[in-house]
């Protein structure tokens, strides 16, 4: 909740004036009351025609400036909700670039685009709506109070008495549903959920006769819901013919009272009109109230939600500093060398490492194949390497240098990764190459092309370099979408080339062709190749097996097919023995 | 949408509501008293203050007698309005549920042709918010419109009693506050057509974005994306910023043409008064007559939006539940299935317009492994589909021991295929309840005996809860390898006469899958089995490989005799083993 603060703080002037405005609008209503007590009672009681025509033209003037006032208070208050709401949207969408790969993953990216797009719009609304209502709302209901003191003091009593169960009335019904509101849309999150899950699940679900089984659980979920929504229904159905009898009784006292006062000359019948007024004021108002507490509580969740995010740890790589050193910005020097020294890492902080004491040396210009089952902890040295993830313990070094030490863009730029999954962003094939070096040229982008084997389709359509490139790639076939992300990864001549599984969709001709073209580039990169695959791995200088996080093998093919068992066994469950031998 | 399906849905709701006709009447019974008792209560206040003209002008016995009667009516319409808010609630809630499980549970027999073709988002709003925006729209709506056009009506008729003069000013000019409303909004429409279209471009940008973060950070694109988003979202806060205000214009705008109106009355009645038309009272029941008169209008105006709304939503629900099923004619049981499969000149496509399968024959013995190859992307799950009728055949038959497929009862035809697929699909639930999915009898013994059998103990065993931890959709805790490690024990447990693995081992290492080997077989042994797989080791050992290219089966035979024939299949055999 405060975070909104601070963004409506920036508007200050206008966040004040909005409320401000509000008021003076209701000063004015809360003046129609009492002219029209006037006319009754000097106009109509002393048949003075030029006095109504006076008043009336008072009545429009208060019509007429409450207009002004509350466009103004509108202007203000729709400026102040949306520009705040803007400038939180942008934050949490920096925000979100800059969570870390694991928070990420945790949090699932649906959760993170909902957040930054309904969670948001609805704390706009409730700023709006807060600006405009929520000083007003309170102000005329004390305000008629006050009113009805300078009318008759006497029956201010009744006024108080009103308001205070009115009070009492709205807060014990809010009190009472609104926690059950949450709870009812937490059940609704469940339908949703039991329903998207339902459906990627239909063949699976059908191929295991489930179906019954499956709307029986589904209509649980919406009995209890239903159940809920009717439970909570009933109280909620109190609020407005609960405020309604209070009212309208208190009316009924009002007028009782003031008989008497009327009798003996106190009152005047106009003021009795004007006092049954302000009560109706009040209802009108306590009933605004209560709606807006409503919205506000679907806000506030959407808030906390936004918070959550807010508060979240940034990646690791965001720091601007380690230590008490800068950190090194710009300057790469044309090396790629990496080494890593009892590296070990765990994705939760436990005792329990995914990735335990590794110890490797890549020479820069060197290839290097990382092999090893699922779960073995491929992936996961990987994003250590360029600092995604950073070692629990131990040290990476680029170059010599601390990866921690070494800005973030500054350490993109030495790294050019294809990764597992090929996706495209939409834009066109340009667009996609250029990412990170944005002034690359024509030349450089076909010779990516070219090494990546996928000049040849890109020239068969329509625009070439510059053809279309629909959401998530889709208008390519997988094959091609992992050749484009290849090339993808070659622009801006990266010293350190990483390829985590990235031929999976190629056939094996293509790919062997590939590896040819990616030994033969003439800026000689680091090339790291991670495979399940031994005929991936096979040429390289050096082949790292892991196993359940833990380095089993290191060395050449031919070093490790003689002692390292686990290569061994992957080896030969690809190649049967006889082929093998038989090459 | 146009009228005539309109009407149609209408007509289809006004059917689907007859279960609550009871309901209903009490309902308008109720909304009826509660507007004639709540228009009453101006009529009442009137004369009270009619009775304290001014000292010693005080008619005591009318008053009390007065005040009495507001406050029975008062009681009355609290009751009247209490139950109808209870009626409604129930009717609301309990069309949404309805209307849920009926689309939930079409979901589950509909063909899946259409939920392989329809966004499932798509569904999913149906069911969720669909559903919700009807039964309010439609209720809410209903209400309002049938209160609003009686309180309209008898605050006519109660303000005409008291005086037709005023009471035709009050008539004649409260359309103009909603000409006013109307031309407001008219000119606001297009901001918010604008704002909307912005909001969705930019909803688009941020779900590329965070869906691709890894690769925006690898490219160090960080920046680049944040000034683009920057750029967007400049233009929707000033799209959004006019849309917000003008459309906040609205309410003030009508209040001013209210409060002249209120303004008129207030001296047409003074002045009527001064002659002895109308009775202080009277003029006061007027006002309060005047200043309530304009909200139905206004809630009236909305409704028309809302009903066309609730009866789209509508439209979209019982096009759902409405949706073709799968055809489940079929009687016959295949119980302990011996296996034998033959398709018989089959035909089928996806896209009708677009050739597939033609005349396709095959022949497979029982227990025989069936081995399908061929590049990504080429159809090798359609033989898959058409099997176990997730799709059904154009033209031509399949047998399965002789007996026609379509002449199997749905469930028993599936029940005796064993099935794993690439895509791990695990519901929302513990360990131990998605493995006893197909064999809800299985012991825990068994069950730790299958986990055993496929590597997956270990992994279970370290889960939090072992096996009662809940796996739920994508946390993350569970690798892609591990997720189908317990679908293959899912079907270990209860192992049908036929089984049919899509590349049932794709996320699994080799190492594991070297593990495992012996429980395949076992579980391979003796049945029929349709594998889709891309590793050599797997496709050379089956008696039947079938080529799958551009979705037509383009090869058939064993392993050596495609090595022999030297096509498609000897050149990727080659290609992987050089």
């Amino acid at each position: 909740m405060n975070f909104i603060i601070s963004y409506v703080k920036k508007y200050k002037f206008r966040a004040i004036l909005a409320p401000l405005f509000k008021m003076l609008e209701a000063i004015f209503e809360l003046l129609v009351p009492l002219v029209m007590a006037a006319i009754i009672n000097k106009g109509i009681g002393n048949s003075d025609t030029h006095y109504i025509l006076e008043m009336s033209g008072v009545l429009l003037f208060l019509a007429v400036v409450g207009l002004v006032f509350s466009i103004t208070a509108q202007y203000f208050s729709a400026y102040v909700a949306v520009h705040s709401a803007a400038e939180i949207r942008r934050d949490l969408f920096e925000k979100i670039l800059g969570l870390s790969q694991g928070t990420k993953d945790r949090i699932g990216e649906e959760v993170l685009t909902t957040r930054i797009t309904n969670d948001i719009n609805q704390i706009q609304n409730a700023i709006n709506m807060v600006l405009r209502l929520f000083l007003r709302s309170p102000f005329i209901v004390a305000g008629a109070t006050i009113m009805a003191f300078i009318v008759d003091v006497k029956s201010t009593l009744t006024f108080l008495i009103v308001v205070g169960l009115l009070s009492l009335i709205v807060y014990f019904i809010m009190k009472y549903t609104l926690p059950r509101y949450k709870a009812i849309a937490a059940k609704l999150e469940k339908v949703l959920h039991a329903t998207s899950e339902n459906l990627a699940g239909a063949r699976v679900l059908r191929a295991f006769c489930q179906t019954d089984e499956e709307k029986a659980g589904f209509q649980e979920k919406t009995a209890t819901l239903a159940n809920m929504q009717i439970a909570t229904g009933k109280i909620s159905a109190l609020l407005n013919p609960v405020t309604y009898v209070v009212v309208n009784i208190g009316i009924v006292g009002l007028i009782y009272v003031a008989m008497g006062r009327v009798d003996s000359g106190v009152l005047k019948q106009g003021d009795v009109v004007a006092l049954v007024n302000y009560m109706g004021q009040i209802l009108i108002e306590l009933i605004k109230l209560a709606n807006l507490i409503v919205l506000l509580m679907k806000a506030f969740p959407s808030a906390d939600r936004v918070q959550e995010i807010m508060e979240m740890k940034s990646d690791e790589r965001c720091q601007e500093k380690y230590g008490d050193g800068e950190l090194i910005i710009g300057g790469s020097k044309p090396l790629g060398s990496l080494s890593l020294k009892h590296v070990s890492f765990s994705y939760n902080g436990s005792a329990d490492m995914d990735l335990e004491d590794i110890n490797l040396e890549i020479p820069a210009g060197s290839t290097l194949g990382i092999i090893g089952g699922t779960g073995s902890g491929k992936s996961t040295l990987l994003k250590l390497l360029n600092h995604t993830y950073e070692a629990t313990s131990g040290v990476v070094e680029l170059n010599g240098q601390d990866v921690r030490k070494i800005d973030d863009s500054t350490l993109a730029w030495d790294f050019g990764i294809v990764p597992q999954k090929a996706v495209l962003l939409s834009g066109t094939i340009r667009s996609n190459l250029t990412m990170k070096e944005t002034e690359a040229s024509d030349d450089e982008i076909i010779s990516a092309l070219n090494i990546s084997q996928s000049l040849e389709f890109v020239s068969t359509k329509e625009g070439q370099i510059d053809a279309t490139v629909v959401a998530k790639g889709a208008n390519f076939s997988g094959g091609q979408r992992q050749r484009l992300t290849i090339a993808r990864a070659l622009v801006g001549r990266p010293k350190i080339l990483i390829l985590d599984d990235s031929a999976s969709a190629l056939d094996l001709g293509t790919e062997a062709k590939l590896k040819k073209a990616l030994t033969q580039l003439s800026w000689k990169p680091t090339i790291i190749i991670v495979s399940q695959r031994a005929s991936s791995v096979k040429g390289l200088d050096q082949i790292l097996v892991l196993d359940d996080g833990k380095c089993v093998g290191l060395g050449t093919h031919e070093q490790l097919i003689e002692s390292c068992e686990t290569y061994q066994e992957i080896y030969y469950c690809q190649y049967p023995r006889e082929e093998a031998s038989g090459e | 949408m146009n009228n005539k399906s309109q009407s149609k849905i209408l007509n289809r709701i006004l059917m689907e509501l007859r279960v609550y006709s009871f309901n209903i009447i009490i309902s308008i019974l109720c909304a009826m008293t509660t507007v004639y008792l709540t228009l009453r209560i101006p009529i009442l206040t009137g004369r009270a203050v009619d009775c304290i003209v001014k000292a010693g002008e005080i008619d005591y016995d009318s008053l009390i007698s007065v005040l009495k009667e507001m406050t029975v009516i008062v009681s009355l319409t609290f009751v009247s309005q209490w139950v109808m808010s209870r009626i409604n609630n129930r009717i609301t809630y309990n069309i949404t549920k309805n209307l849920r499980d009926r689309a939930f549970g079409r979901l589950q027999n509909m063909k899946l042709a259409e939920i392989d073709s329809h966004p499932h988002g798509d569904y999913v709003s149906r069911i969720v918010s669909d559903a919700d925006t009807f039964a309010d729209g439609l209720l809410m709506g209903f209400t309002q419109l049938f209160t609003g056009v009686l309180t309209i009506l008898g605050t006519i008729y109660f303000m005409v009693m008291i005086s037709w003069k005023i009471a035709l000013i009050v008539i004649i000019a409260t359309p103009l506050s909603l000409l006013l409303a109307k031309f407001i909004s008219s000119r606001t429409y297009s901001f918010f057509g604008k704002q909307a279209k912005l909001r969705g471009a930019e909803t688009s940008y941020i779900e590329e974005i965070i869906l691709n973060k890894n690769i925006v950070r690898n490219m160090n694109y960080e920046g680049h994306a944040l000034d683009k988003f920057e750029e967007m979202n400049d233009e929707l806060t000033d799209a959004a910023m006019k849309a917000t205000f003008y459309s906040s214009i609205v309410n003030p705008s009508t209040r001013l043409i209210n409060n002249l109106i209120y303004a008129s009355v207030g001296v047409f009645g003074g002045l009527m008064a001064i002659s002895g038309g109308i009775t202080v009272g009277g003029l006061t029941s007027f006002l309060s007559y005047a200043s309530t008169y304009g909200k139905p209008f206004n809630e009236i105006s909305g409704v028309v939006t809302e009903f066309q709304n609730a009866i789209a939503c509508a439209g979209r629900l019982f096009e759902m539940i409405d949706a073709e099923v799968e055809v489940n004619e079929g009687q016959e049981s295949i119980d302990g299935a011996r296996g034998a499969i033959e398709f018989k000149d089959v035909s089928f496509s996806y896209d009708k317009s677009k050739k597939l399968i033609e005349h396709l024959n095959l022949k497979v013995e029982p227990g025989q492994r069936v081995a399908i190859v061929g590049p990504t992307g080429a159809g090798k799950s359609t033989i898959i589909n058409l099997l176990m009728r997730f799709y059904d055949i154009d033209g031509g038959q399949i047998l399965i021991d002789g007996k026609n497929i379509k002449d199997i009862e749905l469930d028993n035809l599936r029940s005796n295929f064993g099935m794993v697929l690439q895509e791990t699909w695990l519901k929302n639930a513990t360990v131990k309840e998605n493995l006893k999915m197909a064999s809800p009898n299985a012991t825990d013994d068994e069950i730790v005996a299958a986990a055993k059998a496929t590597h997956a103990h270990s992994f279970i065993k370290r889960m939090p809860y072992g096996y009662d931890t809940v796996i739920s959709g994508d946390n993350g805790s569970l690798s892609q390898g591990q997720m189908q490690l317990l679908c293959i024990t899912r079907v270990m447990l209860n192992i049908p006469p036929m089984l049919i693995l899509d590349e049932a081992t794709s996320s699994i290492d080799t190492r594991t899958e070297q593990k495992i080997q012996s429980a395949f077989n076992k579980m391979m042994k003796g049945r029929t089995t349709f594998v889709v797989a891309h590793r050599l080791s797997t496709i050379r050992e089956a008696d039947v490989i079938l080529f799958v290219k551009d979705g037509q089966i383009v090869e058939q035979g064993n392993h050596s005799e495609l090595l022999h024939k030297d096509g498609y299949y000897a050149k990727l055999y080659r290609s992987q083993i050089e």
